[in-house]
């Protein structure tokens, strides 16, 4: 009676299976066709939002990890600021901070309001965009640090010992390595990331959640959007979980 | 002081955040007394949760176990905003049918409430996992003296495996924390009256979007730092009498 098929779990699943179809059968889906192009354009948005401000994040939170780690004062300060205030305020109020805030300074410039620029200003997205990517770097940015102080010295005076300028080193030995250090880490910082990206829609951007607040406004019906949404994000999550796996099995590491 | 005052230009933010009426000083303290009691609430809830389901998980039947697998995964991979507004729907609902199916009236539950009970099942969640990971660190020698003991389960847990595993637990549990006082904004959505929708209701009215925010955003991280301070207190107490690493001759 070993591994994953035990007999309470056949129960379990049988009970999960039954719980599903009761909802499949006596929830009200029927506004789910009408919605469904609306639903798949905020998942793209979603997922979208979540790509674009994990990539962008994480270019910035690597030059604020190596100057925590190895920068001098000048550089090192600022950087362990930003990321003490990143991670000390509720990403809501940094998301309303620029939306708001910088939504409101804006139009008080005329050169702005005429620069090509104000179209795209003029939406709520880049504020969106800005906001998640500042956070995802504040946190991505702690880990890194923590990353690049991890390799062992060794390396690194080996290829300064090899004469490797010191651009080669980082790109070649310290950056590769201190990556494949916070990789576990990583997967569960997009996890969260995530779960951070239906705060957009309180700013107006229209990703599956805000589809999701729609189709109640419109309907009066509640439960059925959650928990279809809920279901969704857990989808994703696993993708993303499983994703990260095989990305770490991919990585070569020496196991004593 | 004045003359410094003037010199900087800030005599109007002063008066924005002024306590009394005129300034919006007074409701965004009020909103920071709200998000504390809250996060407090939903922390003790969290432990109490997370406890109960950090020994359900090691020493559970495998129902058990398997349920509560279910409990930690889902609640982790589904956003707070929207377990916030299933809970917050779905328990109200469910609550007010019981009492009508029981012959009551209906009740409206304040968000008070609602936020710490919500909150507490997402923190919960997490601390399952934190003290799980605590109490297996917990070197089982220690465990299995007291059984030898014949120590009863409950004096067990009080006497061994939470004092020795609360050195352990204190780092998760400090960032929980943290994590609980951010959450807290997240009412703002449902429209529950903390720091951050205090803030935005100020910050609308006077149109003065950055002084508000900021303003929160400094009473957010001064409670940030004050806690880190705290718990770095907690722990230094709670690994007192431990040996010091690489400390000798000291």
């Amino acid at each position: 009676m070993t591994g994953w098929l035990q007999p309470h779990r056949i129960v379990l699943a049988g009970l999960g299976l039954a719980l599903a179809v009761w909802c499949a059968l006596t929830l009200r889906w029927g506004w789910l066709p009408e919605y469904t192009p609306l639903l798949l354009e905020g998942l793209w948005r979603t997922i979208w939002l979540l790509v674009v401000t994990v990539v962008l994040g994480m270019a910035l939170a690597i030059p604020l990890g190596l100057a925590q780690a190895a920068g001098p004062w000048y550089l090192a300060q600022p950087a362990l600021w930003f990321c003490t205030i990143i991670r000390g305020t509720p990403l809501l109020l940094q998301l309303w901070l620029l939306y708001y805030g910088l939504g409101s300074l804006f139009p008080q410039y005329p050169w702005i309001r005429q620069s090509e620029l104000w179209p795209i200003l003029r939406q709520a997205w880049p504020y969106a965009v800005l906001a998640l990517t500042l956070s995802f770097a504040g946190y991505e940015g702690e880990i890194m640090r923590g990353a690049f102080k991890g390799v062992p010295r060794g390396q690194l005076e080996a290829a300064k010992a090899m004469g490797m300028p010191r651009w080669t080193m980082l790109r070649r030995i310290w950056l590769p390595q201190a990556i494949s250090r916070a990789l576990p880490t990583l997967g569960g910082e997009t996890v969260l990331q995530l779960k951070a990206t239906p705060l957009v829609a309180t700013i107006t951007v229209v990703d599956i959640y805000a589809v999701s607040n729609r189709v109640r406004q419109d309907t009066f019906i509640v439960y059925e959007p959650l928990l279809l949404l809920a279901v969704i994000y857990m989808a994703i999550t696993g993708i993303i979980v499983l994703a990260f796996r095989h990305l770490e099995q991919r990585v070569p590491t020496r196991r004593a | 002081m004045q003359a410094l005052i003037d010199a900087l230009g800030l005599g109007p933010t002063l008066e924005l955040l002024a306590l009394s009426p005129p300034g919006w000083g007074g409701n965004l303290l009020r909103g920071l007394v709200n998000s504390i009691q809250i996060a407090l609430g939903a922390f003790g809830l969290g432990l109490v949760i997370g406890t109960l389901g950090a020994y359900g998980k090691l020493y559970g039947g495998p129902v058990l176990r398997d349920l509560l697998a279910i409990y930690t995964t889902v609640v982790r991979a589904v956003p707070e905003l929207i377990l916030i507004l299933i809970l917050y729907y779905a328990a109200t609902d469910a609550l007010n049918k019981a009492l009508i199916g029981a012959g009551f009236e209906r009740v409206q539950i304040s968000g008070f409430a609602a936020g710490i009970a919500v909150l507490g099942i997402v923190q919960g969640a997490y601390a399952t996992e934190v003290l799980r990971g605590a109490i297996l660190a917990v070197p089982s020698g220690q465990i299995e003296a007291a059984r030898a003991m014949g120590m009863p389960p409950l004096l067990l847990a009080r006497r061994i495996t939470l004092p020795a595993m609360l050195a352990f637990a204190l780092p998760g549990l400090a960032n929980l924390w943290l994590i609980a006082t951010k959450d807290t904004a997240l009412l703002a959505v449902v429209g529950f009256g903390e720091l951050t929708l205090e803030t935005r209701q100020a910050a609308g009215a006077t149109k003065h979007y950055f002084t508000f925010f900021i303003a929160a955003g400094i009473l957010y991280l001064a409670l940030t730092l004050l806690s880190t301070r705290v718990f770095g207190w907690i722990e230094r107490w709670a690994r007192r009498g431990e040996p010091r690493i690489g400390g000798a001759g000291r």
